[in-house]
């Protein structure tokens, strides 16, 4: 299967970016990635290590936070896209899930729905027929949809972010921190969605994600950032089996338990990887 | 039925009239703040603008005459020609809008994710431009609006009440025409929020800004929609006013009885604003009326503000505005 993975098409393609917040922070340093057709891809790294403003940079969302990709490019299907608003992207199918879901709160969850389908131009019954669609997906939203989206609760606002994004027909979903704040189960519940949408419907996601472990089990192929640049990568099995990877994200170790006095020896270490 | 009775109703109908007119200024102000965040303080001085717009177009005056005048020494005043009221009615419309996208360009869109104060402060100098701008641009004397509205005392309601109680009652045509004006403005208003497309990604936009932009939403083009329909509706409020008092400077300070209006209905709320308009409008001339003669008059000037406080104080969301959605 991972061998399949890495024949696909590359939709997207971030090379060697670098990206200035207010002209003077530099956030990430060179970061280059590739998005497989149709593939899981997961973007991981502790706080700050630019996980989300790889995303903005590729949704065009950076510049309404006055930030630049100073150097680098950012093509999808070929063709260079960084110059794009918003709106354009998303017409091209590429859409992002912001962090921290970002409803519409004084709408109900249903015009939250709706409004995924800004861009399109297609006609009431089309639009109805993906509505029903989400509703499949997230059989809880139907439940709630007359209800204003500030009501639900943390899970049932990021089912609403994501069948959101999906109305806009996506064929690429950048999708940021969608275990943030969430209880185990229903990460995993997210999850679940997130992997038959991607097996049924095609849809490719680029997932940037602090829960290394969950992300790691779903997605096809990860990349490690930290403090703005690329510091591994490779397929999602090979990851989880990487020493490194176990002991500072997955919290594992081949010693088993560990000391206290080792947690000194844990930063030495990490300083090669930054 | 006592005279005392008959007297109230009367200065109750004439509150409700005068309350319309606050509406549709506050209404302005609701539409704006509503999809920006934005407080404009400028709108009142937009129906101004509106108002000199159209007079200066029916009228056929030549626009910046006492400037060109005084630059070439040139004694120009007018094209000579008279533009029947709908003509011009649309041509300021169109005027309207080109400044809804003026202001967007030159000014917000380089404002975006700064403090609601930023932003208001920014309406303040546009307030203070505009007004000198229509100054220069049609001249500052006092003109007289006329787009064929009816005007005078109600002659069907004074012969009818004069009938029933012995007593006529004043209501004048023009306010009457204002309420229903009013009444399907916001009708209008409301459809076009709720349940269309455009509507719907207004209040997305006011919701949270960044998200729209998620979605595909142009915040450029949802914010000049929404500054021409501001100006559409300060187009109504400044023919409404103009007609019945004459277009002039005052007409801007208007502006500011809409703000114990806003903060009765609540700043979000299109009904809201028509809600508080009547309240005050009717409020103010019963308050008058009752109390006033007590106290020695002139109560008008400060009841409606005074409203306003007890509402911060128990109900700074204002009648209807959205509930302050705070989850923990």
């Amino acid at each position: 299967m991972m061998d399949a993975m890495e024949n696909r098409e590359t939709l997207l393609e971030v090379n060697n970016i670098e990206v200035i917040y207010n002209h003077v922070i530099l956030v990430l340093k060179g970061v280059s990635l590739k998005v497989p057709k149709g593939g899981i891809t997961a973007l991981l790294g502790g706080n700050g290590a630019g996980k989300t403003t790889t995303l903005k940079a590729i949704s065009n969302l950076l510049k309404s936070e006055r930030g630049e990709v100073t150097k680098g490019s950012i093509t999808y299907r070929g063709e260079r896209v960084q110059d794009l608003v918003p709106s354009d992207l998303v017409k091209k199918g590429v859409i992002q899930v912001m962090e921290g879901r970002h409803c519409f709160e004084h709408l109900t969850v249903e015009e939250n729905l709706l409004t995924g389908a800004y861009t399109r131009g297609s006609s009431r019954g089309e639009i109805d027929a993906d509505l029903n669609k989400v509703y499949e997906y997230f059989p809880r939203l139907k439940d709630r949809r007359k209800s204003q989206a500030g009501y639900t609760s943390g899970g049932e606002q990021q089912m609403v972010a994501l069948g959101r994004a999906l109305m806009s027909r996506p064929e690429t979903i950048l999708l940021d921190e969608p275990s943030m704040g969430l209880a185990p189960q229903l990460v995993e519940e997210i999850f679940h969605i997130v992997k038959s949408l991607n097996e049924k419907e095609g849809a490719t996601f680029l997932l940037a994600e602090q829960n290394t472990n969950v992300a790691l089990r779903f997605a096809h192929y990860g990349y490690i950032l930290e403090s703005g640049r690329v510091v591994m990568d490779g397929p999602a099995a090979d990851l989880r089996e990487n020493p490194d990877v176990k002991e500072f994200y997955l919290g594992m170790s081949d010693e088993g338990r560990k000391s206290f006095r080792d947690v000194r020896s844990y930063r030495r270490r990490k300083r090669w990887l930054s | 039925m006592p005279e005392q009775l008959v007297f109230a109703t009367e200065v109750f109908l004439n509150g409700l009239m005068a309350g319309v007119l606050y509406a549709l200024v506050a209404l302005g102000f609701v539409l704006i703040f509503k999809a920006s965040g934005i407080f404009n303080y400028a709108q009142g001085v937009m129906a101004l603008f509106a108002a000199l717009t159209l007079v200066g177009i029916m009228e056929g005056q030549v626009p910046f005459a006492h400037l060109i005048n005084a630059i070439f020494g040139t004694e120009i005043h007018h094209f000579g020609w008279h533009v029947p009221g709908l003509v011009a009615i649309i041509l300021t419309m169109v005027i309207m809008v080109a400044l809804a996208w003026i202001v967007n360009t030159l000014i917000f869109r380089h404002l975006v994710n700064q403090e609601p104060i930023i932003l208001f402060m920014a309406t303040i100098g546009l307030a203070y431009f505009l007004e000198g701008f229509g100054d220069i641009m049609w001249g500052s004397d006092i003109k007289k609006l006329d787009v064929g509205l009816p005007q005078g005392i109600n002659l069907w309601i004074d012969e009818t009440t004069f009938n029933i109680f012995d007593y006529g009652f004043f209501i004048d045509n023009l306010d009457i025409v204002a309420t229903v004006v009013a009444a399907l403005l916001v009708v209008a208003l409301v459809i076009f929020a709720q349940y269309t497309k455009q509507g719907r990604a207004m209040r997305a936009v006011a919701d949270d800004h960044q998200a729209a932009l998620s979605v595909g939403i142009s915040l450029n083009f949802i914010w000049v929609m929404v500054w021409s329909v501001a100006g559409f509706v300060a187009l109504v409020a400044g023919i409404m006013w103009g007609t019945k008092s004459g277009v002039q400077f005052s007409l801007s300070l208007i502006a500011l009885k809409a703000l114990p209006v806003l903060m009765l209905g609540g700043f979000t709320s299109i009904p809201g604003a028509i809600v508080g308009g009547l309240v005050i409008g009717v409020g103010e001339k019963l308050f008058e009326f009752a109390i006033g003669p007590l106290v020695g008059g002139a109560t008008e000037n400060w009841f409606a503000y005074v409203l306003a406080l007890i509402f911060l104080v128990f109900r700074p969301q204002g009648l209807f505005g959205e509930k302050i959605i705070e989850r923990v």
